[in-house]
Parts: structure tokens; C-alpha cells; sequence
């Protein structure tokens, strides 16, 4: 039997058959990938934690998922004024709960960035670790580059003065330019700089390179303004609020 | 006794149509678009992601093996069903076919290979777009069996990675003196090697612009080596 491929009924049916076969095949393959996904962002997370403390940069995402609760011992979630919220304080007996929203791991600073307009009323998520006996806060931090987010993890070391690590991460940035900011080179500068005059709270200057550097300033990449200015800013943001956390924390 | 002849023409035709799978018209599917034919210089198909993923070599190699992963299976896919396709919608099938793909390949990357999928996701998107892959589709898939197709796709992916390696090469080499994110003429933060004795990266070299200009250079080295690719009118 001879079909009229010009027909309309053959055309919108091959078109029916097409989308549903398609759209079909592709919820499958989502549905069955998803958990494999969450995991690597679960693990991809704990990395990056990881991998801003001292020492600790070569951690790999498969190890970071079991190494997580050594190092981590607590986590909780501040408010704006660095003050603990309410049942968020957690410490690493308790599994990791994404679901859990008092669980600081569950916060998605992204979501928060994007519809949370006002930053005071924001959530802060803080970890506790431990290395070699010493205390560090790691503190996400959470902004825009130039064509999407950037993000990052700070240890802070425990005086609340000094930065001590960080991670950089961005979805999008240009290769070559803005997506160098998560490079050792341009990570590493951060180490040792200050966010406070043992007082009051000094954010980091992210500049342009070249210029003589003090303690509360680094290179920032060439051609990747725009994103040295989102790592500035995120930076400048949020930090404060760890830094009041800690030289509270300090003075009790 | 006539009917009998007519089977054994039959015969005779179907047998000369069968060819070897590396006949000479099949090599020419993968030669063609690496030099006379090449997507991204002689049919300047595909030269938005040729100036965009260009900086660094990595992710051109990773970008040209997405692509060539990519069009292998559009252009078989679309060679199986080519007889099924009405005629009146085959550009938004195509684009089905396509976008499916591309969305499997990524979903596939980021449960098993979640670094390549960090390091593509930027690219996805662009693979999508690619005129390269919709033009194979359009003008050799619908109309050749998935064997051929097959080839064609391979050939058109090889020849337009190349030029995305090539162009990296130089974009990279002298706009960051790196290759593969190895450092080839010192270090400029500390200034050793190279940079020591007062060398400088070239920043246009990083930016989309300076591979128009290297494309450029490899099609006037192209058609000086072979002047019959040299357009008269």
C-alpha cells in the first residue's frame, strides 16, 4: 500500500509518533541517570569543600565523599548578622540530608542568589573543619561572572582574620579569560590574605594585574575582568557575615 | 523464459550495486571535507564555534570529538528514517534528532563522565547549533544510506576538528604560551623562560576576532596550494 508521505494526516502523525518516541526515550534516560547525577554533585560539593583547606588540594571527587566527615565536624547555617539560626547546628555524626533544610549542606546558594533578592535575609551556610588540630570555617560564597554564576569556597582560619584557602568554580566562563579563576595560580594568591585589621572587616580587592599588591589585595586575570569582579564581589558580600560569626565566637 | 532474464538483470544490478565498504567513492566521504571540501574553509559552515572555542586546545579537541560523536549518529539516524520523513518537515525532524542527541550525550556525560561534562557545558548548547551537523543532515544523510552517511559524518567531524586544532595551536601558543595548559614559553606571573627576556603574550590572540584572522591565513594557504579551489567570478 502506497502511503502519501505529502499528506497532511501522515505528516502530523510522523510528527506525533516522532515527538512521543523522543520525548519518551529522553524522560527515560533522565529519569535512570539521576541519581548517578546527584551523586557527582553531592561529591563534586564535598570536594571543593575539601580541597580549600590547607593541604588538602588534591582530594579527588570519589574520595571526597567518604573523607567528608573527618574533616568536616560541624556545619550549620548563620543569618545575616553571623548569629547561628535556630536547630542548624549539626555535627558530623549526623548524615548529610538534602532534603533536610536545617542540613547547611541542603542550602542552594544559587536558587537563594537568584530569588532572594535581599541579601539580609539570605541563609549562610558555614562549615567547621578540623586539620592538623587547627580550625578552619569554610565559607561558600555565591555570584555572577560575566556570562552566568561563580562560586567559591573560603577557609578562614580560626583567628577570622585570614584566608587560609580557596576554591573557584563558574558555569560558564570563557576558557582561556574568566575561566582561569578556578586555576591553582590564581586560587593560591589568596592564602594568606587578610579580611580584617583584627577589628573591622576589610574585604579582599581582586585588581587589575601588574600593580604592587598589599595584604588585602590580589592580580586579578587579564581579559577576565568582568568575573574578577564577580569573584570581588561575592567575596566582599558574604564574607562579612563569617567574619562578625567568628570574632563572636572569639570574644564569648 | 523472459521472466527468467529479467530476474537475472535484476540480479546483475543489485550485484553491481554493491559495493566495498572502502571503495573509492567511500574514502573520497572521509578525504573531501578534510582538504577540497572542508566544512569550516571551503563551506564556511560552523565558524561561530570555530572564533568561540578556540582559546585553548583541550577544549577544542573535546569540542570536535563531541561534534564527531554527534554527527555520526544524527547522520545515521536520520539515513535510517530518510524514506520515513515527510518532506514538508524534515528540518524540524533533523532538529529533533539533533537536539535528542545532544541532550542524551550530556545527560550520559554528567552521570559517567562528570569532569568532560564540566569541561563541555558551555559547548552542549553550541553543538546544537552547529550548521555543520543540520547542513550533513540536509545535504547528504537524507538522501544516502547510513553506511555512506556514516563516513560522510566522520570525514566533515575530522575536517572540522583539524581546523579547530590548528587555530587553537597558534591561539593558544601565543595568547597564553601555553599548549594543552602546559606551559611552553615560561611562566609570565613570574616571569621565566621566555618572558624573562621581555616577551609578551598577545591578548588578541585570546579573543574571538584573532581566529578569523588565522582561518583566513589557513584558506589563503589552503588555495595557494591548490588553485582550482580559487573561486573566479
Amino acid at each position: 500500500m502506497a502511503i502519501n508521505k505529502d499528506s497532511n494526516t501522515y505528516t502530523i502523525s510522523f510528527a506525533i509518533i516522532l515527538v512521543v518516541l523522543v520525548g519518551g526515550l529522553l524522560a527515560m534516560i533522565a529519569n535512570g541517570l539521576k541519581p548517578l547525577q546527584d551523586e557527582n554533585l553531592v561529591n563534586e560539593k564535598k570536594q571543593n569543600i575539601l580541597n580549600c583547606l590547607p593541604g588538602n588540594k588534591l582530594i579527588n571527587r570519589d574520595e571526597a565523599g567518604s573523607l567528608f566527615a573527618d574533616y568536616v565536624k560541624q556545619r550549620l547555617i548563620l543569618d545575616y548578622n553571623g548569629d547561628v539560626k535556630e536547630n542548624t547546628l549539626l555535627d558530623n555524626s549526623t548524615e548529610l540530608n538534602n532534603k533536610n533544610s536545617y542540613d547547611a549542606f541542603s542550602i542552594d546558594l544559587l536558587k537563594e542568589y537568584k530569588t532572594i533578592k535581599d541579601e539580609k535575609i539570605r541563609n549562610y551556610p558555614l562549615y567547621i573543619c578540623e586539620v592538623d588540630g587547627k580550625t578552619y570555617y569554610v565559607a561558600p560564597v555565591m555570584g555572577k561572572g560575566l556570562w552566568a554564576a561563580v562560586w567559591g569556597f573560603i577557609a578562614i582560619d580560626e583567628s577570622g582574620n585570614e584566608i587560609s584557602g580557596t576554591v573557584f568554580d563558574h558555569k560558564s566562563e570563557t576558557p582561556g579569560l574568566g575561566a582561569e579563576i578556578s586555576q591553582d595560580f590564581f586560587e593560591d594568591q589568596f592564602i594568606g590574605k587578610l579580611i580584617s585589621n583584627n577589628e573591622d572587616y576589610k574585604p579582599v580587592e581582586v585588581n587589575k594585574p601588574g600593580n604592587p599588591l598589599n595584604e588585602y589585595q590580589v592580580d586579578g586575570i587579564s581579559g577576565g575582568t568582568f568575573t574578577s569582579v564577580g569573584v570581588e564581589e561575592m567575596m566582599s558580600r558574604t564574607l562579612i557575615v563569617y567574619h562578625n560569626y567568628i570574632k563572636n565566637l572569639n570574644k564569648s | 523464459m523472459s521472466e527468467q532474464a529479467v530476474a537475472v538483470e535484476e540480479k546483475k544490478i543489485i550485484v553491481k550495486e554493491r559495493e566495498p565498504l572502502f571503495s573509492k567513492k567511500n574514502k573520497k566521504l572521509i578525504s573531501d571535507p578534510l582538504d577540497e571540501n572542508n566544512p569550516i574553509t571551503i563551506q564556511v559552515l560552523g565558524i561561530c564555534s570555530a572564533l568561540a572555542v578556540t582559546v585553548q586546545m583541550k577544549a577544542a579537541v573535546v569540542m570536535s570529538v563531541a561534534v564527531l560523536f554527534v554527527l555520526i549518529l544524527a547522520n545515521v539516524s536520520i539515513s535510517l528514517i530518510r524514506n520515513l520523513i515527510p518532506n514538508r518537515i524534515r528540518i524540524i525532524v533533523q532538529l529533533v534528532v539533533v537536539a535528542a542527541l545532544v541532550i542524551i550525550v550530556d545527560q550520559v556525560l554528567k552521570a559517567y563522565l562528570f569532569d568532560v561534562s564540566k569541561e563541555l557545558s558551555v559547548f552542549v548548547g553550541l553543538i546544537i547549533t552547529n550548521c555543520i551537523i543540520m547542513g550533513r543532515l540536509e545535504a547528504f544523510a537524507l538522501g544516502n544510506k547510513p553506511w555512506p552517511a556514516a563516513l560522510d559524518a566522520i570525514g566533515n567531524s575530522l575536517g572540522y576538528g583539524m581546523v579547530l586544532v590548528i587555530v587553537s595551536f597558534f591561539k593558544e601558543l601565543f595568547g597564553s604560551g601555553k599548549l594543552f595548559g602546559f606551559e611552553i614559553f615560561g611562566n609570565a606571573t613570574e616571569q621565566t623562560g621566555l618572558y624573562a627576556m621581555g616577551y609578551m603574550d598577545n591578548g588578541l590572540m585570546l579573543l574571538p576576532p584573532s581566529s578569523l584572522i588565522l582561518v583566513a591565513v589557513y584558506i589563503w594557504i589552503q588555495k595557494l596550494r591548490n588553485p582550482s579551489l580559487i573561486e573566479t567570478h
